[in-house]
């Protein structure tokens, strides 16, 4: 196919459609929308449905049920969106199916703002959905790799029977970059457990996610909860960046990642050797390998667009042995390079 | 006799919509035992006058009635 | 001896979990019967939702998928626009389709999914233990409104079949009941025509079914039979409210 110039949306919706999606059920809401408009004018040529719901309640509500039915199905939305599908996120787990959900976060809480912000991170990875259950979360630096993650995503979604979010911030959703999107074809998994209609089945087959009973319901939470350790086991993804001598390291996610290297560059260039750790999967997130990362610097900066949400796993993954320091901007306010240079100086004590 | 009705005890429980349904007023529930599953199930006391209308196999929730027509 | 009438196999083994007396049972009976008269059971999913008939997919002989609360028009929306070729149906109560789920079903309608939905109105929440719902009847007695459901704070019982043939997208609304021998037999030509609506392609039908709740309601099950004839379908009059084949 070659490079072309694509906005991140639309190559979003592009990669899905690439990856098989079969359907797209989807609710207007800003800076997500050119997903929805592309599919709405896309999917139906490559033989997938597109349906614009009532609501984001309602959008995740007939994926669970296309999904179930054993279609390769999606939904986008954007943070108070996302919000709106947490019940239905959390049945989807309960129920095993294998979804995409897309979510190009902007500015909170409540109505918050239309602007890029990552205070979306407790959401997508803790979850507003009732019970034990994970998805897996994957948070793209570009257009590039938000179409590698789209699919992916699918990819995961079958293998491990879980909903997969991929985590676009919405200057993702927004800008325009040079993308080439893999149009492999991605194998369907037999889905032999959907609710097809039972045809020549011997037994019923019943998409639920209730359990009455106490030990069936504990065993199928060990199930869940198995699940996500082997996902931890083989899934985990993040990038380093100049880490290996570093005796700064920085974390980020998503496209402030970018504006981190700038200032990773420019800190170099002023003889501080800083380096990036990037995890590029949310969920299982990336806990060992920033550890050992982190065992020779002097101090790690976790930076954000937000007040600090991803520094709870940074903590977490440092375990107490270097101190975290954070950097955040929120309201839709992007950090320029030079303000994590001068937070990464601060710390080193004014040099 | 026209027909019969043929109670799946083992499901019944006990509510009486068919003795209520039935014109011939020839069912009731048995309150001399209980079944399985704890209730005193209905049964016919006079099937010869039974007239195979299916009325309390329609009303049964727990479709424990089977009804039979004789063969004229 | 000939048989005239056995349990259908549009229902599979399992003990009904209703109360006594329940009229779910009969619905589950008359939905099933059609399913296999119309010899759709082999392609055929339910949508079960959330209330009393919470476990209505261990009663169907079909594949099933159980939805969250009032989401079931939806889940069945996903279900049938990725396989159109399956006879998809939702069975509804009244605090699932009427309360919480009226934005799903009220959409589902006006995009006329070609659907079949079975809504059993029993004036009451059930499962939860008899709590007031959008369809309690004025003055009636619950466990949310136990001085009798006061109108002027309570708002008036929800009219969904004719709120529903409102709707452009409806194909077929009716509304029975479960009181009586002739009811049931005319709840059950209603559900088939429902069914085979969705099957000829025709678009959303919708029967509405008086039910009862006798334990809900502190009535023995003949009076609440009786009950559902004379209160229930005083307010909720009986009848076709849509039918775009006979226009």
């Amino acid at each position: 196919m070659g490079k072309v110039l694509m906005k991140g949306n639309e190559a979003i919706a592009q990669a899905a459609i690439s990856a098989g999606c079969e359907g797209f059920f989807g609710y207007p809401i800003t800076p997500q929308n050119e997903v929805p408009e592309y599919m709405s004018k896309y999917l139906a040529k490559s033989g997938g449905v597109f349906v614009q719901a009532e609501s984001e309640i309602a959008a995740i509500n007939m994926v669970y049920g296309a999904a179930a039915a054993g279609a390769r199905v999606m939904t986008s939305s954007s943070s108070p969106g996302i919000a709106l599908k947490q019940e239905g996120i959390s049945y989807c787990a309960g129920a095993q199916l294998p979804i995409v959900i897309v979510s190009v976060s902007r500015g909170g809480p409540g109505l918050g703002s239309i602007l890029p912000s990552q205070g979306d991170y407790n959401q997508a990875t803790r979850g507003g959905g009732n019970g034990d259950y994970r998805v897996i979360v994957l948070a793209p630096n570009g257009v590039q790799e938000a179409t590698d993650m789209v699919r992916h995503a699918f990819r995961l979604a079958d293998t491990y029977r879980i909903p997969v979010m991929v985590m676009a911030d919405g200057i993702i959703g927004q800008m325009m970059e040079p993308v080439e999107i893999d149009t492999t074809p991605i194998p369907k998994a037999a889905n032999l457990w959907a609710a097809t209609g039972k045809g020549n089945r011997d037994h019923l087959n019943v998409v639920n996610s209730m359990h009455l009973d106490s030990v069936e319901l504990e065993d199928h939470n060990i199930l869940l909860n198995n699940k996500y350790l082997e996902i931890v086991k083989n899934e985990v993804e993040y990038e380093k960046f100049l880490s290996d001598d570093a005796d700064v390291l920085i974390v980020a996610y998503g496209t402030p990642s970018r504006i981190v290297k700038s200032a990773i560059k420019t800190l170099r260039e002023e003889g501080i050797k800083a380096g990036l750790f990037r995890p590029k999967t949310l969920v299982p997130y990336p806990y060992d390998a920033l550890h050992e990362a982190s065992k020779n610097v002097k101090f790690v900066l976790c930076a954000e667009l937000s007040m600090g949400q991803m520094l709870v796993d940074v903590k977490l993954a440092v375990n107490g042995i270097v101190p975290v320091h954070f950097y955040g901007r929120t309201g839709g306010i992007i950090f320029e390079p030079s303000e994590i240079v001068n937070a990464v100086k601060s710390h080193l004590g004014g040099k | 006799m026209k027909g019969r009705v043929i109670f799946n005890e083992d499901t019944c429980k006990g509510c009486g919509l068919c003795v209520n349904a039935c014109p011939m007023k020839i069912l009731a529930l048995d309150l001399t035992r209980v079944n399985k599953i704890g209730y005193t199930p209905a049964h016919c006391f006079d099937m010869d006058k039974c007239i195979a209308c299916t009325n309390c196999a329609l009303m049964c929730p727990d479709s424990c009635i089977t009804v039979e027509r004789l063969d004229v | 001896m000939t048989v005239i009438f056995k349990k259908t196999k549009g229902l599979t083994d399992k003990p009904l979990t209703y109360c006594p007396g329940c009229t779910h049972g009969i619905i589950h009976r008359l939905v099933a019967e059609v399913l296999e008269e119309l010899n759709v059971l082999d392609r055929s999913i339910l949508i079960a939702s959330v209330g009393c008939s919470v476990m209505s997919y261990d009663f169907f002989n079909c594949d099933s998928i159980q939805a969250a609360h009032g989401r079931a028009p939806a889940v069945a929306t996903g279900v049938k626009r990725v396989r159109p070729d399956s006879i998809v149906f939702t069975y509804q109560g009244d605090g699932d389709l009427a309360s919480i789920g009226t934005g799903e079903i009220v959409q589902a309608a006006h995009r006329g999914e070609n659907i079949t939905v079975i809504f059993v109105n029993n004036a009451i929440y059930g499962m939860t233990g008899g709590q007031m719902a959008p369809t309690t009847l004025p003055g009636q007695i619950t466990t949310t409104s136990p001085y009798g459901r006061d109108v002027k704070t309570q708002g008036e019982p929800i009219k969904v079949s004719e709120l529903m043939a409102t709707i452009p997208g409806t194909y077929y609304v009716e509304r029975v009941m479960t009181a009586d021998p002739v009811s049931v037999r005319k709840a059950k030509t209603a559900i088939k025509k429902a069914f085979q609506n969705q099957v000829d392609g025709k678009g959303f039908s919708m029967v509405e079914v008086l039910s009862s709740c006798n334990i809900g309601w502190g009535l023995n099950p003949v009076d609440s039979l009786k009950y559902i004839k004379e209160d229930m379908a005083s307010y909720f009059p009986l009848g076709v409210y849509k039918d775009k084949g006979k226009i």
